[in-house]
């Protein structure tokens, strides 16, 4: 392992190692979060780096996609045609805006900073004809805190937290905050009196191609639904619309696995956060009492749409092609002790170390890849302190997808911040860990009964990932 | 974007999580000549910065007090002269310098594209659109009121700098027309003449402007000498860790790096080269895209070689040459390449009347075209160039992804 070669003795090395156990926690091949498609950057760009060695034209998508990706888009109609079409109701006027560096988005530090990179999706009781939520009546499913000239913002969201003390088992005192949120200078009549509100941090937006690649059938092996094991974990697929295939399907992404696949994710997010629409979602979200907003001018080009098909594949193609940051320091004795005792505490009950992927037609090296993601990418009921109340499909309320943990150490080195969960109430690794309730209250209670120096071990271990 | 040069690469991943460099002695003397003479290179250009805008905000002001024909052409041709100087100043970013130091650098509000123009004034199908047609929103437009209408919290309205005065000087360039600039008329700023709100948008043009000399004051004061404790005072003499010189010298490789490979050929070319949408061109009203990239390659090569104008200082050539001398002239051929591709764009332009949108939509294999793929190809060079000088000097760079704040 010390010796110097060319080039070609690092292939080997990688596929030598890609088949052997989770052994010695030294292991070096754990390294390779992403399997070959793994960078060693630990800069501010650790999240923002293409995969080594792409096939094909991917290494120029990944150029023109990163460029759309932090483009921002302008009110039509603009001279700058395929780029105009912002809003108009809007979270934000480019992906980068939420997900700064390819990274993680935060709740506001304080009263006077806008919802940049946390929304808030709305619904009311009941399910659209597909099975999804059903969205607000004036609001839509998703607050837009922004709309263009001329077509008021839909409102002002703040967000307030409450405290709750706590101790470890040692006695030592912790402090959970859990937040609320309310909603001044409403432009478009009421909210429902029975609103549900549910706060979506943007989440780091790397790896991305790698899980789409995991084969269906790898994920369902992990499914427990019934707990027949009597584990404590469940573990469930989300079955969500697929707009392509019109038709419900297994969902992998999102913080409640609402969406199948990367593309309709992309687009999604292109129509409900810029307000671009696409092919897959040809309309602007304007609800009926929002007359300014569908009186406003579309961007749209001589395909009907404002996205180009030409350039939400390239943005695709982008989020396929992310790499995964390699994991660091993992000699360390701490990390070699925190990794133990994620075991112990039974978290790869849901966050799985290691899986392999599937063969992902056009992306060879997004293929049978060995990752370590931790995540089963399945639903889990996280108990009523994480709750958001807002079923998503299959999901209930009190149901949340694995996310994944790799590179969840480096967040604060590229978004400058430690706040996690889905709505980012967690400041601190070790707070989110805390929160845990439901399937993952085993794993909860074993970590409150940790000793201080284990506690860090177990940070030390999720910060080397 | 830039990952690990393979040879890097190599190295951690066999060392399994050490760090350490080859061992390679730093040619701190000449390093120190170089980082004294790029000072003298970017007070140099940003003077001429400061003298061009604010040449440009007197023909402005000229235009606004006389609009004429003659006179909006006198503060056209003050926009274009004035976009010779910045266009290599752009050399000088990356590296949250004063232009972009992420709190402070007003890079954002001096050269920030897209912009959005239904923000600013009308378009060609909204007569009323606009902060200059939205009189009971906006009542008085000032230089606040436009500072703080750009890039509010997060969000990037633009409406400011270079491309907002060109803009409102040219009007929009109707993509559907084809060939040919923006066609605003004069009127347009005469009471009573075209469009509407016409003192309001000599407002806006004339706040425009003066913001526009403000912020490019403000970086050139960053950089003037004998200052202390601007920011020229403390480049490559204090560090927050680690040696000042060769954190500065790396932040200039950085700088180079990024400025041609990820900013100039990515990008600025690249991009619409691939998309073929006729007007992604950042200088899109006038025209003059061509003739601003060549600016850029230009700004490349001053701070290669330590140069401006007729004055030649030592550059970083000079400090790689302590390392590697093939690697030096490797790269400074590649520069001088990658400015004769570019020269050749901006001839087109000038002389062929070929600006870069019609060069963008233009068949693939026609001389045009493939002119720009050259460019392309040539600019992207001297990114992997520097990439390898900074291991030649054992300093680790990590170049930008694509800029952010376009």
């Amino acid at each position: 392992m010390i010796a110097r070669g060319p080039l070609s003795v690092c292939a080997l090395l990688l596929i030598a190692c890609d088949g052997s156990d989770e052994g010695a926690a030294s292991d070096p091949d754990e390294r390779f979060s992403g399997g070959a498609a793994t960078v060693f950057d630990v800069s501010r760009s650790a999240f923002a780096q293409d995969m080594p060695a792409l096939s094909g034209d991917k290494e120029d998508d990944f150029f023109v996609g990163n460029s759309l990706f932090n483009r921002g888009w302008v009110t039509a109609p603009a001279s700058t045609t395929q780029i105009d079409g912002l809003g108009p109701l809007f979270n934000a006027t480019n992906c980068s805006a939420c997900h700064f560096k390819d990274g993680r988005g935060r709740p506001p530090l304080d009263d006077s900073e806008p919802f940049t990179s946390l929304l808030l999706r709305l619904s009311i009781p009941g399910s659209d004809a597909q099975g999804g939520p059903l969205g607000d009546v004036n609001y839509g499913n998703q607050l837009q805190d922004n709309g263009i000239l001329g077509v008021p913002a839909e409102a002002r969201p703040r967000v307030r937290y409450t405290e709750q003390p706590g101790t470890f088992a040692d006695g030592a005192p912790y402090s959970l905050r859990s937040p609320t949120y309310s909603f001044d200078q409403l432009a478009y009549g009421p909210l429902a009196a029975d609103l549900q509100v549910s706060p979506r941090v943007a989440p780091a937006v790397f790896g991305l191609g790698l899980l789409e690649a995991i084969d269906e059938a790898t994920l369902a092996a992990l499914t427990d639904p019934d707990d027949k094991n009597g584990d404590g974990i469940s573990g469930r697929f989300n079955h969500v619309w697929d707009v392509r295939k019109k038709a419900l399907v297994v969902g992998r992404f999102g913080w409640k696995a609402n969406q199948p696949s990367i593309a309709q994710q992309t687009s999604a997010a292109f129509q409900g956060d810029i307000g671009i629409s696409s092919q897959d979602f040809p309309l602007e979200s304007c609800t009926a009492p929002q007359t300014s907003c569908t009186a406003a001018k579309s961007g749209a080009d001589a395909d009907g749409v404002e996205l180009s098909p030409a350039f939400l594949a390239s943005v695709v193609s982008y989020m396929h092609t992310l790499a995964v940051p390699a994991r660091r320091n993992l000699e360390h004795a701490d990390v070699v002790r925190g990794r133990a005792l994620f075991t112990r505490a039974g978290c790869p009950g849901c966050h799985t170390p290691k899986l392999r992927t599937g063969e992902l037609p056009g992306f060879p090296e997004l293929s049978n890849q060995t990752i370590r993601p931790y995540t089963d990418l399945l639903l889990h009921d996280m108990g009523p302190l994480l709750a958001d109340g807002r079923p998503d499909f299959e999901a209930t309320a009190n149901e949340w997808r694995t996310p994944p943990l790799w590179g969840i150490g480096l967040v604060s080195t590229v978004n400058e911040h430690s706040f996690f969960l889905h709505d980012g109430r967690a400041r601190g690794l070790l707070e989110a860990v805390l929160f845990h309730g439901g399937e993952a209250v085993a794993a909860r209670d074993a970590v409150l009964a940790f000793s201080l120096d284990e506690r860090a071990a177990l940070v030390a271990f999720l910060e080397s990932l | 974007m830039h990952r690990l040069p393979p040879a890097l690469l190599l190295l951690s991943l066999v060392a399994c999580g050490s760090d350490e460099d080859p061992e390679v002695t730093f040619p701190t003397a000449k390093a120190e000549l170089a980082l004294a003479n790029y000072k003298a290179v970017v007070n140099a250009n940003y003077t001429d910065v400061v003298t061009s805008a604010q040449a440009l905000q007197a023909a402005i002001d000229a235009f606004i007090a006389a609009p004429s024909a003659a006179t909006q052409d006198a503060a056209k041709n003050a926009w274009l002269a004035a976009r010779l100087p910045y266009g290599p100043s752009e050399a000088f970013r990356f590296y949250d310098g004063p232009i972009d130091d992420p709190t402070t650098g007003p890079e954002g509000q001096i050269n920030a594209w897209p912009l959005d123009e239904n923000y600013i004034d009308y378009t060609r199908d909204d007569a009323n659109s606009g902060i200059i047609n939205r009189v009971a929103e906006v009542p008085a437009i000032t230089v606040e009121v436009i500072a703080k209408a750009n890039e509010a919290a997060g969000e990037k309205a633009i409406s400011t700098g270079y491309h907002a005065i060109e803009f409102l000087l040219w009007g929009q360039d109707d993509a559907t027309t084809g060939a040919g600039n923006g066609k605003r008329p004069f009127t347009d700023y005469v009471a009573g003449g075209s469009a509407a709100n016409q003192t309001r948008r000599a407002d806006y043009l004339k706040a425009a402007a003066q913001l526009l000399v403000s912020d490019v004051q403000e970086v050139a004061n960053a950089w003037k000498p004998g200052v202390a404790d601007n920011f020229a005072a403390k480049f490559g003499v204090t560090a927050s860790e680690g040696n000042a010189v060769q954190s500065a010298i790396g932040d200039l490789l950085k700088s180079l790096g990024s400025m041609a490979k990820a900013e100039l050929s990515g990008e600025r070319m690249t991009v619409a080269y691939k998309n073929r949408d006729q007007e992604d061109e950042h200088s899109c009203f006038s025209d003059n895209t061509s003739v601003d990239l060549l600016g850029n390659a230009l700004g490349i090569e001053n701070v290669w070689l330590g140069r401006y104008g007729a004055s030649d200082g030592v550059g970083l050539d000079e400090v790689v040459a302590e390392k590697d001398a093939a690697l030096a002239a490797k790269t400074t051929a590649d520069v001088a390449a990658a400015v004769a591709k570019l020269r050749v764009l901006a001839d087109l332009q000038q002389k062929s009347s070929t600006p870069l949108d019609v060069v963008i939509a233009s068949p693939d294999g026609s001389a045009s075209r493939t002119a720009m793929l050259d460019a392309i190809t040539a600019t992207k060079l001297i990114g992997d160039d520097v990439e390898k000088a900074a291991v030649a000097l054992g300093l680790k760079i990590e170049l930008e992804e694509p800029s952010v704040e376009l």
